[in-house]
């Protein structure tokens, strides 16, 4: 197990988590704001509008923001409680030095930088420029996601970095590139309403994405049905017309049952295939055999349930598709998205009014952070490392030889495996938390362990900054500006709403200045978030997320703008896909033929139970943020095991009990949630807390070939009963991983 | 337009609580949360439904209250009891068909759902349905609800032989006029065929 200076209670006394619960001021602070401002939540990638109100250069509330057309004032419990992250006694205030005896110790600004530029030029030197990574967010502005990738390849010269995302949407956008030729959304949330088929695959909405919730039920209002697809009946499969409770990883049995069907039944638009597609043939050859009962017995679900969500979706007119991590977690989930975009491509049911598809992104700008070169393998507009002409373009903007960027990199979880055998040496990390939110936890702990420099950017000691040598405090969301990119493919903007406190900075001076030390401040000048757009959007000129036309200004005055938007007087592009022209040089759908294939690791005798993972609504990812707000952890403190009263009762387990769920990895020990709303074949856990409570002890380090997303969404465990867990990590606060 | 109306309707929530964080967040609850939300009962069903005070036209509460703490404002809001007269009694909380009247044993009073008054009487929205993210709480006009949902809003209710009219409204499918709360002996709820599980993942993997 891996070494923290001290141990995780006394970490945990000093550095939190702990909770806010009351705003700055005090409940019954009198007087008005002393101005409210517009802004967006940070905690999921719809990116809502919401305003704040600030009193003496204090966050102390919120307004709803009913002019912003995506929520129209709409918010769920993170974004109504998000503003007690301010002013919060957890806040990192000074740079800090990991210290043997005393932990962690304050040091100067000054010192802190030149140690890690010392450090970064000392490992670069002896191993290797790319024995150095950088591991960012999709939490991150577009301007601080391309001012890391800029880092990463200009300043530190390592070929290995790569973000958080790789846990989100990598699957989805693999797929979507492949099949449509642009990895975006297609069209915008409000031809939601206008479809009258609605088919939810593997995105658990109401928790999730609450506000399109809204959306959802705004197309049933219009006389829509709903199909979702999902191992619980989650609150929008409750009223679902359809509710497929597909077994985790069989949806493509599920997809390929339902085109067999609609085949035979001549639901295809087969004008449209032959005219603007390709590979139909070959995929369809794959489909003849996926017979409803062969679908079934893929899905494990009852095959008649197949044929109605193809006697549902087949016919419709107009029809919406909606996925998300539930069929993107897999080690084929980029073959699952392309599976399900397959039912959106074969009927021509796309590219116009009220038909089309998304994926819902779920970290905060989990669209924007993939378009501006952080991930290992891109550069900024959505470019491709690997091709010389986006290389060219780029060393031009950038005012660097080609020759000098670095080619692909590893990808977050083999970076860690890297890391984890000695290959990589040292690590700058900014907005990520991956002691919790990757799998196969114990491994991971133990490679950050290993490493010869570590040093965080954080505003918060997450706990995964305790293994850092260094923890550099950066800014929150409300406290710098810049831009994401929301779930439609709207750009909007963040304002900085007050300035960090003293002793933090704004992440992208801290890059800026950690470039300069590294040699390259002349390619860092930068006095302003707003720069750095400004670079962006030349950057991003003539690539397939083009922001060219984007300013900041046009986005304040049309309340955000949807890329491509290729110049200036160009208005955006809501709806891609119109007139059938798809991304690809040819301007058609691409289908990919892909047979189903089983999980890297199925239940057997030994483990003979599913586990999946996934989210709480007052949650967010590894919860450094959520889980230091008070009326978020009341809401939902610890984490349970979802099980099903059948399999209960086989294990003799009743709701309440302590039980232990347990991988070949690793184990976690928590409550039992009896509950109807799950297949008795599987259980859950919510993937928020950390240590003894995170799910991802027992979560499989396997990944999807192509995207390199890890298969959160299925492993093998036992569950067992056990005693009331008891020492140092059990008494710990419940949002801190201890239970109660 | 008409004057806007408060609207629930159940079958839209999801249950993730944003009216209840919200509701503290009023200037005049200040870190209280009136509001109620229901969980029927997890283990069946992941179903919720939220209660806001109704703000009957005849309010029972007021009627219950021996002090005369509780009082209605012209627009027909039924307001917290006042602190100065409020003996704690906790009549309202009993009387309560809709089960909303809380006594708060800090600061020794009832306290309830005011529809957001400080908000409502300044043209803004309540803090529950501007933010409900399902539309389950909204407040809008009754034109735009019934362009905008299927089904009738509602507001007649009868809870044995006693009718009550409230100002706020429900959605319900348009066969229903009135909320007919009847007396049902336990006798006849342990008689019978169980009732079907429509929520029970297990039966539905059964395939029929």
């Amino acid at each position: 197990m891996a070494r923290l200076p001290l141990p995780v209670a006394d970490l945990a006394r000093e550095f939190g988590p702990h909770l806010n619960r009351e705003p700055a001021g005090g409940w019954h602070a009198t007087g008005d704001p002393d101005r409210i401002v517009p802004t967006h939540c940070c905690f999921c990638g719809q990116q809502c509008g919401i305003q704040l109100k600030v009193k003496d250069e204090r966050i102390v509330g919120f307004e709803p923001w009913e002019a912003f057309p995506f929520n129209r004032g709409k918010l769920c419990p993170k974004g109504v409680k998000r503003y007690m992250q301010d002013e919060h006694p957890d806040r990192l205030l000074t740079p800090l030095m990991r210290d043997e005896t005393r932990g962690f110790v304050p040091i100067d600004w000054e010192s802190a930088l030149d140690r890690t530029a010392r450090e970064i030029q000392r490992i670069q030197g002896a191993y290797g420029r790319d024995a150095l990574a950088v591991l960012t967010g999709a939490s991150l502005t577009n301007e601080k996601a391309y001012l890391m990738g800029k880092f990463a390849r200009v300043a530190a010269r390592t070929a290995n970095i790569d973000y958080n995302g790789r846990l989100c949407m990598v699957s989805a956008a693999a797929a979507s590139k492949k099949i449509l030729g642009i990895d975006r959304s297609a069209n915008p949330w409000s031809d939601i309403p206008k479809a009258s088929v609605v088919l939810v695959a593997g995105a658990n909405i109401a928790e999730c994405a609450p506000i399109t919730t809204d959306y959802l039920w705004q197309a049933r209002e219009n006389g829509a049905k709903l199909i979702v697809l999902d191992p619980r009946m989650t609150p929008i499969a409750r009223t679902a017309d359809l509710f497929i409770p597909v077994r985790s990883g069989g949806d493509i049995g599920v997809f390929y049952g339902m085109l067999h069907v609609m085949i035979q039944r001549g639901w295809i638009n087969r004008e449209f295939i032959d005219a603007h597609t390709t590979g139909w043939d070959a995929l369809q050859a794959i489909v003849e055999r996926y017979t409803p009962e062969h679908a079934a017995s893929i899905a494990r679900v009852p095959a008649s349930m197949i044929v109605r969500a193809a006697e549902m979706w087949g016919p419709a007119e107009t029809s919406f598709l909606l996925h998300a991590r539930g069929i993107e977690h897999h080690s084929k989930g980029v073959e699952n998205c392309m599976a399900a975009i397959n039912l959106v491509v074969a009927t021509g049911r796309i590219g116009r009014e009220g038909c089309g598809y998304a994926m819902i992104t779920g970290q905060g700008n989990g669209q924007g952070a993939r378009e501006q070169g952080q991930k290992c393998d891109q550069l900024p507009g959505a470019r491709d490392l690997e091709n010389p002409a986006h290389r060219e373009h780029i060393a031009g903007v950038w005012g660097v030889d080609e020759s000098t960027i670095p080619h692909t990199g590893l990808s977050a979880v083999p970076l860690l495996e890297a890391i984890h055998d000695g290959r990589i040496k040292g690590l700058l990390l900014l907005c990520f938390n991956p002691v919790v939110s990757l799998p196969d936890g114990d491994f991971i702990r133990e490679a950050l362990s290993r490493l010869e420099f570590f040093a965080v950017i954080d505003f918060f000691m997450s706990e995964t900054a305790r293994y850092a040598d260094l923890v550099l405090p950066g800014s929150l969301m409300e406290e710098d500006e810049g831009t994401t990119t929301n779930v439609e493919g709207r750009v909007i903007r963040h304002r900085q709403v007050v300035k960090p406190p003293a002793g933090a900075r704004e992440d992208w001076r801290i890059i800026c200045d950690l470039a300069a030390r590294l040699g390259a401040g002349d390619k860092f000048p930068y006095q302003s978030a707003q720069e750095i757009f400004e670079e962006l959007r030349v950057a991003s000129k003539g690539g397939v997320a083009d922001y060219a036309g984007i300013t900041w200004d046009r986005i304040d005055r049309e309340l955000g703008v949807f890329w491509p938007c290729p110049s200036i007087d160009h208005p955006g592009t809501p709806r891609l896909y119109e007139g059938w022209r798809f991304g690809h040089p040819d301007g058609k759908a691409h289908f990919q033929p892909a047979d189903w294939r089983p999980a890297a690791e199925e239940p057997d005798a030994d483990f003979p139970i599913v586990l999946t993972t996934g989210r709480v609504v007052s949650q967010y990812l590894s919860g450094t943020q959520t889980r230091r707000i008070g009326a978020l952890v009341d809401q939902y403190p610890q984490p349970r095991c979802e099980i099903h009263p059948r399999l209960a009762a086989s294990l003799g387990i009743t709701d309440g009990d302590f039980v232990r769920v347990e991988s070949r990895r690793g184990a976690v020990v928590v409550r039992a949630q009896v509950v109807k709303t799950i297949r008795p074949d599987t259980v859950f856990l919510p993937y928020h807390w950390p240590l003894d409570r995170s799910a991802n002890n027992c979560t499989i380090r396997a990944i999807d070939p192509i995207s390199k997303i890890p298969e959160f969404k299925i492993c093998a465990v036992r569950v067992s009963k056990a005693e009331e867990p008891t020492g140092e990590i059990a008494g710990l606060e419940p949002e801190a991983g201890g239970i109660r | 337009m008409s004057e806007l109306a408060f609207f629930i309707d159940y079958s839209r929530c999801i249950g993730c609580q944003a009216c209840v964080q919200a509701c503290g967040e009023c200037d005049t609850h200040r870190g209280r949360s009136l509001i109620h939300l229901e969980t029927i009962e997890r283990r069946d069903s992941v179903q919720t439904a939220p209660q806001v005070c109704m703000h009957c036209e005849d309010p029972i509460c007021a009627q219950v209250c021996p002090a005369d703490a509780i009082k209605q404002t012209p627009d027909g809001v039924v307001q917290s009891s006042l602190k100065p007269r409020c003996i704690g009694c906790s009549n309202c909380v009993l009387a309560c068909p809709f089960g909303v009247p809380k006594y708060e044993s800090d600061p020794d009073q009832m306290m309830k759902c005011d529809m957001c008054y400080d908000r409502t009487s300044t043209g803004r929205r309540p803090m529950c349905a501007t933010v409900c993210p399902s539309g389950a709480l909204a407040f809008t006009s009754i034109e735009d609800i019934m362009r905008t949902r299927q089904g009738r809003a509602i507001n007649e209710w009868r809870f044995g032989d006693q009718p009550v009219r409230t100002k706020v409204h429900v959605l319900v499918p348009t066969e229903i006029t009135h909320v007919d709360v009847g007396l049902i002996p336990l006798s006849s709820l342990r008689r019978g065929s169980p009732p079907a599980d429509p929520y029970d993942v297990a039966a539905l993997l059964e395939d029929r």
